[in-house]
């Protein structure tokens, strides 16, 4: 008998997660607590150079962590209350599509090229719903209606190669919504794409979360796409995260150095600039991870004490927090 | 049309380029072209960087590869400091060859694994001998990697010792090994993460001031664009549809494409995100072999009207605007905020 999770437990949250990778050439500690939750109807960004650990998080969350090299070592991952990380491989099926679903960055190797995207959309409605191949099929239709592809009742037909890059990604979150899921993970989904067709991409997933109350995790290193869309953002850096706030209080009043120097550094479409603010020096190697703060040998702000004690993530006024050990000094309200 | 007043170091006219669409195996027959460029003309002043922007499939890097004489063009000219660069052959073109020389997008791939760093940015004096003399290749290379911000000691390690962004620093001190005047810049920082980005841009910039380079600088990213560039030209389907200086280009967009561009373009400033006036383009750029009669635009154009369809618009200035746009209903727009 299992112990019913409380009515008010997030709708899915994560909690000290901690992923090595083992490889021949040595330990990558590639999360090393990961914090975050998000809620029904709200659109939670994880923003993170390459590295950082957003993917892996991500994957970790869906249980299709690469294994080996990689190993959870520590750390929780609730749905609804409900811990995943010790679950059953059958439980963890059941939740996958029809609780929880994830689109990704190329949806040309993630889709497969031998299938009919309406044979793949329909076959999770078969065999996870014992729908009759000729209703999963209308119900596919209606689903690549839904997403915007046009003609969607001969298009049911086409293998992926005969789809352009947007309307690929698309159908893959087309299929991602087969089953009704409550959390969707969508990492980099608009990445390989160009900006005319990612700013369609984009209302697209905000009207879809709006319509089906669903929580978005939106994985991306796009400083613009978070400000056009998300509620909440999480920044990670080294495998850890290392400011969260809401997304205005995030840009206009940075509270780690790290998201202070990236704001900093990027070009701005509505602006020119003369020199950019660049961030010195590279994202630290995940095996050689530095002592004290993994951003100290970046950071402009770095004292002997940031080199010796690893900042944890702390709760600032107004519900935000930040991994810097100057964190207080950074809040200008 | 230009604001400074020095003479062209490259013209560019009617470039065309056409890739046939071949069928069969062992008679091939032709079927259609991939019209890549499609008449495309420009000058690139000393000095100056003219960026290119446009979405996959537009023409932009085609562009590139015809100008770097990588590929023969289909018609059209190009001079460089008055002379035709097509016809040149032998000695007149490893001259050339000098004086223009390109950066590539993706420093993964554009070093060879299997020569050092050393053997990479000597490589071109190589093959021109008269720059460097055999025996003051090692220091000349120690001072391109000194001058792109690498460790003149890390001369005889390989790419895979290094970082994405010291790669594509590799990549810029091999283009600048022989001192050329114009660089073509194709996507040179899309591959890199966010805050390595910078520190390339901010590169390229200083390098422009210090060796008085001109910039060819292609990108599909208009914030990039935006900050290198003095003047830009926006490519729709292998056709420049609108040609200005930075500030005409984001402050009064004239052709309904680049108001599109500009309007879908996130902006990392949350407090705009309600006010902004979006235009949301429908559909797919159409194929390049098959391209809409007229403005190539129209299809997915919501100020088309039927003189769209029949007569293609000119790239040139319009009434009431203050440079070239290649559209019947040319009208200037200020779309970003602020």
């Amino acid at each position: 008998m299992t112990i019913p999770p409380p009515l008010d437990a997030p709708l899915l949250e994560v909690a000290g997660l901690h992923v090595e990778f083992r490889t021949r050439d040595g330990v990558a500690k590639v999360l090393n607590g990961v914090d975050y939750r998000v809620e029904a109807g709200e659109t939670l960004a994880v923003l993170g150079e390459s590295g950082s650990g957003k993917s892996v998080t991500a994957n970790t969350i869906m249980g299709i962590l690469e294994s080996p090299p990689g190993v959870v070592t520590a750390g929780s991952v609730r749905y609804r209350g409900e811990e995943l990380l010790t679950a059953t491989p059958e439980r963890r099926r059941d939740l996958r599509g029809e609780n929880m679903a994830m689109i990704f960055q190329d949806a040309l190797s993630a889709l497969n090229p031998v299938f009919t995207v309406g044979f793949q959309i329909a076959e999770q409605l078969r065999t996870r719903r014992g729908m009759s191949r000729r209703d999963a099929g209308r119900r596919a239709v209606e689903l690549l209606d839904q997403v915007g592809i046009p003609a969607a009742r001969q298009r049911v037909r086409d293998h992926p190669h005969q789809f352009s890059g947007g309307m690929r990604q698309r159908v893959m979150i087309a299929m991602s919504l087969a089953l009704d899921p409550d959390v969707l993970i969508a990492d980099e989904p608009t990445t390989a794409l160009d900006v005319t067709v990612q700013a369609q991409i984009m209302d697209l997933l905000a009207e879809l979360k709006a319509e089906r109350h669903m929580g978005l995790i939106l994985i991306t290193h796009d400083l613009g796409v978070v400000a056009e869309v998300a509620d909440r953002i999480a920044v990670m850096y080294a495998g850890r995260i290392v400011e969260h706030a809401d997304v205005h209080t995030l840009y206009s009043n940075p509270c780690h150095p790290y998201t202070h120097a990236l704001l900093e550094s990027i070009p701005r479409v509505d602006t020119k600039g003369t020199q950019l603010r660049a961030i010195t020096g590279l994202p630290p190697n995940l095996t050689r991870i530095p002592p004290g703060c993994p951003f100290h040998p970046r950071c402009p702000m770095a004292v002997d004490v940031c080199r010796e004690v690893v900042p944890a993530l702390a709760l600032l006024p107004g519900g935000r927090s930040s991994a810097c050990l100057f964190a207080d000094e950074l809040v200008t309200r | 049309m230009s604001s400074t007043g020095t003479e062209p170091i490259l013209q560019v006219q009617d470039l065309v380029k056409h890739f046939p669409v071949q069928l069969g195996v062992v008679f091939k027959r032709t079927v259609g072209h991939v019209r890549a460029v499609d008449g495309v003309s420009f000058d690139l002043r000393r000095g100056e960087t003219l960026g290119v922007v446009g979405e996959s499939g537009c023409g932009k890097s085609t562009l590139a590869q015809v100008l770097m004489r990588l590929e023969p063009p289909t018609a059209g000219a190009v001079r460089f400091h008055g002379e035709d660069i097509f016809g040149k052959r032998g000695k007149d073109l490893k001259a050339l060859r000098r004086q223009i020389q390109i950066v590539l997008q993706d420093p993964y791939t554009s070093l060879n694994p299997r020569m050092t760093v050393g053997d990479i940015v000597g490589e071109p004096f190589e093959i021109h001998t008269e720059v460097a003399p055999k025996g003051e290749r090692r220091r000349k290379v120690q001072e391109l990697l000194d001058v792109v911000g690498l460790n003149p000691e890390h001369i005889n390690r390989y790419p895979h010792q290094f970082s994405g962004g010291q790669r594509q620093r590799i990549g810029i001190a091999r283009a600048l090994a022989l001192r050329p005047e114009v660089i073509i810049c194709d996507e040179p920082v899309s591959a890199l993460d966010v805050s390595i980005q910078a520190q390339v841009m901010n590169l390229l910039g200083d390098l422009q001031t210090e060796f008085g380079l001109s910039y060819i600088f292609i990108a599909h990213d208009l914030s990039v664009v935006r900050h290198l560039s003095d003047r830009v030209a926006v490519m729709y389907l292998g056709k420049i549809v609108e040609l200005g200086t930075e500030d005409e280009i984001y402050n009064r967009a004239a052709h309904p494409y680049t108001q599109a561009l500009l309007s879908a373009v996130p902006v990392p400033d949350p407090s705009v995100r309600a006010g902004r006036q979006r235009i949301r383009l429908t559909g797919d750029v159409p194929s390049p072999v098959n391209p809409p009669s007229g403005c190539r635009f129209r299809t997915r154009c919501w100020k088309a009207t039927e003189i769209c369809a029949e007569e293609e618009p000119a790239l040139e200035v319009r009434q009431g605007g203050h440079h070239p746009s290649a559209c019947h209903h040319a009208e200037e727009q200020h779309l970003l905020p602020g």
